[in-house]
């Protein structure tokens, strides 16, 4: 177990400095001169442009921008903002936000996806089965902003029960909605396959066994039948923690959210190779470790699995 | 000129008026707010992150720029209504011949850490701000000052180039001499008559003398000597401000706190607004435009302005096929902005027909013959151009909603005149503005200005007059500059302005580029808000502000 450990964490190396570089390159390759577009329709003087080229090395080549950025990194400094603000900053104070909005999402699609999905899968072709089936179409079905949009005028505007925005204290009680809309495309497919899976261990012989025992049907469902039926519901979540925080942009938006999806939104759109990569890196960061933890899970959930 | 990338299309700016309140339920006759609530009342308004950090001279996008406009007051300010500047700051502005200026201040106002405003705080800020190594984005507003080629030097090959700029020769400009502590001459390099009119403008504002030995920290902290002082910047959340105690200018603001809440979706903020957690929006977005959504939602808490601002299409006359005055006539007559401006902008803005947004001073209405409709017109002068052979492109930035009415133009043109006109998506700004800047264009692109402070002059020489700061398609028509020169360098504002008048006209021969629409401002306020106006460039005057 302790040499699996540290077989994966060492793989996190030549991962960490090969993402990085990726998208270091990519950003710089995308066309446009940060500093062309920065004063409007009147384009900016030559001295402002040739300051802030010189500041941010923009003149030197990708090998010299990136190898000055790696080293600056590994002191711990991801460099300054085309506005001067230091990247330490915005993720100090985005990656918290974003992260709570994640986990709130996790825990709602947790909850509703794996409840509808043991219900659903337990009586199979009921009521309960036909309406789970249904809302989940429309969940999926929809794109995110649609829900998100709806959602909040109905909650915040028409019925008055929300704030419409989240403030920036990020209280939980405010969370809900956003975490709500977020998970929701998540929430929809854990459902399914938390029935799926149920439903075919239910015919399983362990099952049975446990049933003819006599056990009382509390325990079959929730220690045989469920525990086993979890790891696909558990791949399907660990990794979503990453898809969630990576793709609130949208979510974020809507909510007013400072989270990283604008500051990755506006970095893009800006050409700031630095803020980009270095809040895409800790999410990169975040990817890698909940793989790991996922794949530690297995063996808990499934004895059978041994790592050596 | 500010017109922020991304909201180029929703920047919009206002005449301005005042809203008497109509929620006002003690149905008394003052004509406002009740004065208990407000002075102590706070409100909060909508915003963006500011792209710089706040030092006036530095600052050209919008929602740092507004921040800008209330910390400041200028040796001159512009009147809500649009009109001509008045003395702000200024005791007396005296001159004879337009070139030389004898500027007095008032005497005893203060900047916000409470030093005293004095005419070296004028003088140290522009000399800082001309001088090209501190590379201020407002540099060359400067230009006009006797002694700017000396701290101002050009890169001799471009930023692009390998070369730098020399070291310019000195740090101050020669023309700006300090008189006394309320006194202070301005040499201009040539007569200016609108000079005393730019003298609103953010990038003439005083510093304080903390601001030289740190414009860093000043950037993040900024003080000003306006009617707001301030108190905190969140990054992406929010700006706070409070009311200047000992502002003796004008009246004092009547709230207490304004917050700035930085918001990255305006949607979001609106139903922010609908909720009555923003007190005042300044641009309603698109989606609640649409079917006029916005009236339904807010009644008569929608305000509806004009604005400054004029959206253009552009020819880039270094490219040989755009060089028959004829072709480009063509072209601006095949048109139909009428139509473009009801079915696109439901009405929100108005089909252009002047060369200088009617809103300013010394402006004519009326004055473009070439934004007239009249399609049989544009085949006749087509056919005496020779037509056009190839495509003709028309290219926008993707990242802002200009696709729709470059479209429809496109489509127009196509339509009217057989051309094979396509609008044309450039992902970016920045991309879309290094092309422009480079001159390599190949077709027509848009363009948009709002003018910097109101007078006719900053709608012609910035943009017809060879070698204009903003002339990006390189127009040059030696009348033109022989005509705007005399006219900036006229005794008076009036004879200035009949010149300029002139000049319009032989532009309006040439037809450099295509004025398509003017701007239009959907704002919106709360119910807490019982009275306020508008600046003149469509910001909230908070010293406006009654609850």
């Amino acid at each position: 177990m302790g040499r699996y450990l540290l077989r994966r964490l060492l793989q996190l190396i030549p991962v960490f400095i090969g993402t990085t570089f990726m998208i270091y390159a990519l950003v710089w390759k995308v066309p446009g001169d940060p500093f062309a577009g920065k004063c409007g329709d009147r384009g900016c003087p030559d001295n402002f442009r040739a300051l802030m080229t010189e500041k941010y090395q923009l003149d030197q080549s990708i090998w010299v921008q990136y190898a000055s950025y790696m080293k600056n990194l590994f002191q711990g400094d991801f460099g300054i903002t085309f506005s001067g603000r230091p990247i330490n900053d915005i993720i100090a104070t985005s990656y918290p936000n974003t992260l709570k909005l994640a986990v709130v999402a996790l825990t709602i699609e947790a909850v509703i996806g794996l409840g509808a999905g043991v219900l659903t899968g337990l009586r199979r072709n009921g009521f309960m089965d036909n309406l789970v089936l249904v809302s989940t179409l429309f969940l999926i079905a929809l794109p995110v902003f649609v829900i998100g949009f709806v959602l909040q005028w109905l909650f915040g505007v028409k019925w008055h029960i929300v704030n419409p925005t989240v403030s920036n204290e990020m209280r939980i009680s405010e969370l809900i909605l956003p975490g709500f809309v977020l998970g929701s495309a998540s929430m929809a497919y854990i459902a399914r396959v938390a029935r799926t899976s149920i439903a075919e261990n239910r015919r399983a012989d362990y099952v049975r066994t446990a049933i003819a025992k006599g056990l009382p049907m509390r325990r079959v469902v929730g220690v045989h039948l469920l525990r086993n039926s979890l790891i696909p519901v558990v791949t399907l979540l660990g990794t979503d923690l990453g898809a969630l925080m990576g793709g609130a942009i949208i979510t974020e938006g809507i909510f007013g959210i400072n989270g990283i999806g604008r500051q990755v939104l506006r970095a893009i759109v800006t050409k700031e190779s630095a803020t980009v990569v270095s809040i895409v890196v800790v999410l990169v960061l975040v990817y890698l470790l909940m793989n790991l933890l996922v794949d530690l899970l297995y063996a808990a959930l499934d004895p059978r699995i041994r790592y050596e | 000129m500010r017109v922020s990338k991304r909201a180029s299309g929703a920047l919009a700016v206002g005449a301005a008026f005042a809203l008497i309140a109509s929620g006002c339920s003690s149905g008394d006759s003052g004509d406002g707010g009740d004065a208990g609530a407000s002075k102590d009342g706070a409100i909060v308004i909508d915003g963006t992150q500011p792209e710089n950090p706040l030092v006036p001279a530095n600052t050209t996008e919008t929602g740092g720029g507004k921040i800008i406009d209330w910390l400041f007051t200028g040796l001159v300010e512009y009147p809500n209504n649009g009109g001509a500047p008045q003395n702000a700051l200024a005791e007396s502005i005296d001159t004879t011949d337009s070139k030389v200026f004898k500027i007095k201040i008032k005497p005893n106002t203060k900047f916000h850490d409470g030093t005293t405003v004095k005419a070296e705080n004028f003088v140290k800020a522009w000399n800082w701000a001309a001088y090209g190594p501190s590379g201020a984005q407002n540099a060359s507003f400067f230009a006009d000052i006797q002694g700017f080629n000396d701290v101002y030097t050009e890169d001799p090959d471009g930023p692009d180039g390998p070369q730098k700029a020399p070291e310019p020769k000195a740090k101050e400009m020669s023309g700006l001499k300090v008189v006394d502590d309320t006194t202070f001459e301005v040499t201009l390099a040539a007569p200016t008559a609108v000079f005393p009119t730019k003298l609103g403008y953010s990038a003439f504002m005083p510093l304080p003398d903390s601001f030289f030995s740190d414009p860093a920290a000043f950037g993040k902290k900024p003080i000003g000597n306006g009617p707001v002082k301030f108190v905190s910047w969140q990054d992406d959340v929010d700006i706070k401000l409070t009311r200047f105690d000992d502002y003796n200018l004008r009246d004092k603001m009547k709230i207490k706190d304004v917050t700035v809440k930085i918001y990255q979706d305006d949607t979001a903020a609106y139903n922010d607004l609908l909720a009555g957690n923003l007190d005042f929006q300044q641009q309603i977005p698109v989606s609640a435009t649409a079917g006029d959504k916005w009236k339904s939602d807010l009644g008569d808490r929608a305000i509806a302005s004009t604005t400054p601002v004029t959206g253009i299409i552009a020819f880039p006359i270094y490219d040989k096929r755009f060089q028959n005055p004829k072709l480009r006539r063509a072209i601006s007559l095949s048109i139909n902005r009428q139509e473009i401006t009801d079915k696109i902008f439901f009405g929100n803005r108005k089909p252009a027909d002047s060369w200088a947004n009617p809103l300013t001073p010394g402006a004519e209405p009326g004055n473009c013959t070439a934004c007239k409709f009249d399609p049989t017109e544009a085949k006749k002068l087509l056919q005496e151009a020779g037509g056009f052979t190839g495509k003709l492109t028309l290219s926008y930035n993707a990242d802002a909603s200009h696709k729709e009415w470059m479209e429809a133009v496109a489509q127009q043109i196509k339509t009217n005149l057989g051309i094979d006109a396509q609008a044309v998506g450039v992902p970016t700004f920045a991309v879309f503005r290094q092309n422009i800047n480079a001159h390599k264009m190949t077709g027509a692109y848009r363009a948009g200005w709002q003018q910097d402070y109101p007078d006719v002059e900053n709608w012609i020489n910035p943009l017809y007059v060879t070698g204009g700061s903003s002339n990006d398609g390189l127009y040059s028509n030696p009348q033109v500059d022989a005509l705007a020169k005399q006219a900036s360098g006229a005794a008076s504002i009036d004879e200035s302005h009949k010149l300029f008048a002139q000049a319009v006209k032989l532009i309006d021969q040439d037809v450099p580029s295509m004025p398509i629409y003017f701007g239009g401002q959907q704002s919106g306020h709360s119910e807490k808000i019982k009275k306020m106006e508008l600046s003149n460039v469509g910001e909230i005057d908070i010293t406006s502000v009654e609850l």
